[in-house]
């Protein structure tokens, strides 16, 4: 995702006259968070797979609550990962909202007494509505129905997962071991724009497979993630 | 127990990088070097992240049905389908080559 526009966002243009309706915004938002929500179950699925408790499953979705880090923890753990390697994998995954948040106190100007509320919700999807959005009323409306609608969905159907996973047995004969990273491949797809990012993909991949038989289980994600601080060392000066 | 630590942890670390952006300063994170590298690491950590969960079986790497299943998510990736059929697409073709006996 970027977040190029650095220009003071509610100055008014041309197209900014005709106000966004607000059916509009929530239309793209319920859109966005129906169609991420309802994936929440493969979580459920994926975290009961991994041999995660019902509790432990549904405390992920409702206090973690960013996707990525949440299939990468299960994973990690069901691959032999300490609680440590693994909570560190998923941390520096969780590293990106941080950007996301800076970007969205700008758009949101939310006060400071409803920021650590709002915080919960700042992931890759609210951000992406929020900044399509054209002035402050709509990525209000667009950022909170987003939150909202996915919050929601995504903690409903971690439960029905986690529960459904129990009733349908072996999970692998269903393929639901490929739901974690589908999801992962849906979120890298759109950040691969330049050389730079697929470089990094690349070397990442690399050092993610070749280091795997050799370093504890969990340990390899973390040293892939150097891939990035070496291709903005080694790379095109412009990207520095 | 061990499972439980590492959730509070993952909790705790989340919502405070999740919290952190919307109290932080702009002028904090906005050399350019840190937001590019913030930019790459999950680049970094999801290439790695989706080529082990396809490939990798404890400490070792195998071709299995999961491979078919991603193939067919990096197509419908391609099509630029919404992230739910990226998703089905894995599953049911990862189902349907282990129903093959692959």
């Amino acid at each position: 995702m970027t977040a190029d526009d650095t220009g003071d966002a509610d100055a008014p243009t041309d197209t900014d006259i005709v106000v966004k309706p607000c059916r509009a915004v929530v239309r793209d938002a319920l859109g966005v968070g129906v169609a991420v929500g309802l994936s929440g179950f493969a979580f459920g699925v994926t975290s009961a797979g991994s041999g995660l408790g019902l509790l432990q499953t549904c405390a992920l979705s409702l206090l973690v609550f960013t996707g990525a880090s949440q299939f990468a923890l299960v994973g990690a753990l069901a691959a032999g990962g300490g609680p440590f390697t693994a909570a560190a994998g998923a941390f520096f995954l969780g590293v990106r909202n941080a950007f996301y948040g800076l970007r969205l106190s700008q758009l949101l100007a939310l006060p400071r007494a409803v920021r650590p509320f709002a915080a919960q919700w700042v992931i890759d999807e609210t951000t992406a509505v929020t900044l399509s959005q054209p002035d402050r009323r709509a990525r209000r409306i667009g950022f909170t129905v987003t939150g909202l609608s996915l919050y929601v969905l995504w903690n409903l159907t971690t439960l029905l997962g986690a529960l459904g996973a129990k009733a349908i047995g072996d999970t692998r004969a269903w393929g639901l071991d490929a739901a974690g990273p589908a999801v992962f491949l849906a979120l890298l797809a759109p950040m691969l724009k330049t050389t730079t990012e697929r470089a990094v993909a690349g070397l990442a991949i690399l050092l993610g497979l070749g280091l795997l038989p050799v370093l504890p289980a969990g340990v390899p994600v973390l040293v892939a993630a150097l891939a990035a601080p070496i291709a903005l060392v080694t790379g095109p000066k412009e990207d520095r | 127990m061990n499972a439980w630590i590492a959730i509070g942890l993952t909790a705790v670390g989340c919502y405070a990088v999740k919290l952190a952006g919307l109290l932080v300063p702009a002028g904090a994170m906005e050399r350019p070097f840190v937001r590019r590298l913030a930019a790459l690491l999950p680049v970094a950590l999801l290439a790695a992240l989706t080529a082990q969960q396809t490939f990798a079986d404890g400490h070792a790497l195998v071709l299995d049905a999961r491979a078919a299943g991603l193939g067919a998510a990096a197509v419908v990736v391609l099509l630029r389908a919404p992230f739910l059929l990226v998703v089905g697409a894995a599953v049911v073709v990862t189902a349907g080559v282990r129903a093959l006996g692959g």
